[in-house]
């Protein structure tokens, strides 16, 4: 009924033509809720043809989408209507205008695409305070994660360097997934449904490489041991 | 010979932008290059009084933007060095009155005539921010050794790679090096390790930086005061020198304070 795919600057969910507006608007709702802590966050641009949406119409898609902290960007529609619609609304009706501007940190988000469930992003870069990944697969970090920035992902996380900013692994729902760093002191660690937040007390630990996962409902950080199986 | 525009910037308020463009303009033209030091800070104008050329303004920059006088006319030569002009803001406009293209248009027309121009940040990364950076060439971030503002640089820093802007350089301002020894503040070696750019300068806390801002006489034109020092040093990096970082290690007693001096 609707497609969701990811784009370099953020979603394009496309409508088909046969099925009702409601129900699709519906079935769009389900799946964005299905993976709520992931979609958040994101901009999303609609693909819908010739249908004619009144300026009401897109007005309650964009609340919708605020309530779940999505944000409503273009409407591509051949209908003259749509589009005038959307032009009233400042939303932009060709893919091509449907850019982040330059000053925002967002491009650094990779978005979604079914394919990638299983793949790996890799940044060889420090992610620095308010910079964001967002990637359905594993997400690999060569350099640092400062304090502020934030990873998301629906798999594994590994930082080769300090991890001190926020990390959500297995963000839809895995419980299974680990994070690593050569440096584990994160602002905040969500695995899965779970989340820890590093003990208040500041000690002086000798900082050595760590894997954090969920161990009997907890999340667990346990010094690096190569010859333990893990 | 082309200017060289330089943003003082840091995200976060009140860590001493003012006071280091006002304090950088004055050790520049001491050292004998041309400088105007622009206030970008439309709506919250301060690099005038800190300059203490407050009572002088006739235009200021969105005059100057919007036509109603020659860009010549809204610089205001300093009291004290003939080769130190300011561009004042508006103080009854706000950012929206100047573009970043304006800011180019700007410092473009000022180029051929001076050495360097300093462009004076407002606090954020809303628009002011956006126009004051737009012109430059190189960019110093300013951060004091807490944990906010070194949150907020490295916020700036980030934002400025997505630009595809030069890697800024670090001045750390306000420096207590006793509480730093402590433990109580973080040292500069914590805000590099965060950070990681290059370190250009670091002021320490002065009280004659306070006295000074009030009378409107840069800290950098007095020779005794410290602070006055790590900005006079912090010129002549900008200028290419290689000047080896104070010792402020030991500051507290007036003793060590002239065996530091003396090392310079």
């Amino acid at each position: 009924m609707i497609s969701i795919k990811g784009r370099q600057d953020g979603l394009l969910v496309t409508f088909d033509k046969e099925h009702d507006w409601d129900a699709q608007i519906a079935a769009l709702e389900a799946q964005l809720d299905d993976r709520r802590s992931f979609f958040s966050g994101a901009r999303l641009a609609i693909q819908i043809d010739q249908r004619t949406l009144s300026l009401g119409d897109i007005q309650d898609l964009q609340a919708r989408l605020a309530r779940r902290g999505m944000m409503l960007a273009a409407v591509i529609s051949t209908s003259a209507i749509t589009q005038s619609a959307a032009r009233h609304l400042n939303l932009a009706t060709d893919l091509s205008d449907y850019r982040q501007p330059a000053t925002q940190t967002e491009k650094d988000v990779v978005t979604p695409r079914p394919e990638d469930e299983q793949s790996a992003a890799l940044v060889r870069r420090t992610l620095r305070s308010g910079q964001k990944i967002h990637h359905p697969g594993h997400v690999i970090v060569i350099g640092d994660v400062n304090p502020g920035a934030e990873i998301i992902s629906g798999g594994h996380v590994v930082v080769w360097g300090r991890l001190h900013g926020l990390v959500h692994a297995g963000a839809m729902g895995d419980d299974s997934a680990v994070v690593c760093a050569l440096d584990l002191s994160p602002t905040q660690l969500r695995i899965g449904s779970h989340i820890a937040r590093p003990p208040e007390e500041k000690r002086r630990r000798r900082v050595r490489p760590e894997m954090a996962s969920v161990w009997d409902g907890r999340i667990v950080a346990e010094p690096w041991d190569s010859k333990k199986r893990h | 010979m082309s200017a060289t525009v330089i943003t003082i910037t840091s995200g976060k308020g009140g860590v001493g932008k003012t006071t280091t463009t006002a304090n950088l303009g004055v050790a520049l033209a001491l050292a004998g290059k041309r400088v105007v030091a622009m206030d970008a800070d439309i709506g919250l104008r301060n690099l005038d009084v800190v300059m203490g050329l407050e009572n002088r303004i006739v235009y200021d920059l969105v005059d100057v933007v919007e036509g109603r006088c020659r860009l010549r006319q809204a610089m205001i030569r300093d009291k004290r060095l003939s080769e130190l002009y300011l561009i004042p803001a508006a103080q009854t406009r706000d950012k929206t009155a100047v573009s970043p293209d304006d800011m180019v248009r700007v410092c473009d027309q000022l180029r051929s005539d001076f050495d360097y121009i300093l462009v004076d940040s407002p606090a954020g990364i809303e628009r002011g921010y956006q126009n004051a950076v737009a012109p430059a060439d190189r960019i110093a971030i300013v951060t004091t050794p807490e944990v906010a503002a070194v949150r907020d640089a490295d916020r700036i820093i980030g934002l400025l790679e997505a630009e595809g802007k030069d890697t800024p350089q670090l001045i750390i301002n306000r420096f207590k090096p006793d509480m730093a020894r402590r433990g109580d503040m973080l040292g500069t070696s914590d805000v590099i390790e965060i950070l990681a750019i290059e370190l250009i300068g670091i002021v320490p806390e002065d009280e004659a930086i306070i006295i000074s801002t009030n009378k409107g006489v840069p800290a950098a034109l007095d020779e005794k005061a410290l602070a006055g020092q790590a900005f006079r040093n912090i010129a002549r990096r900008i200028m290419g020198e290689d000047v080896p970082f104070m010792n402020l290690r030991d500051s507290s007693g007036l003793f060590s304070r002239l065996v530091s001096l003396i090392k310079q």
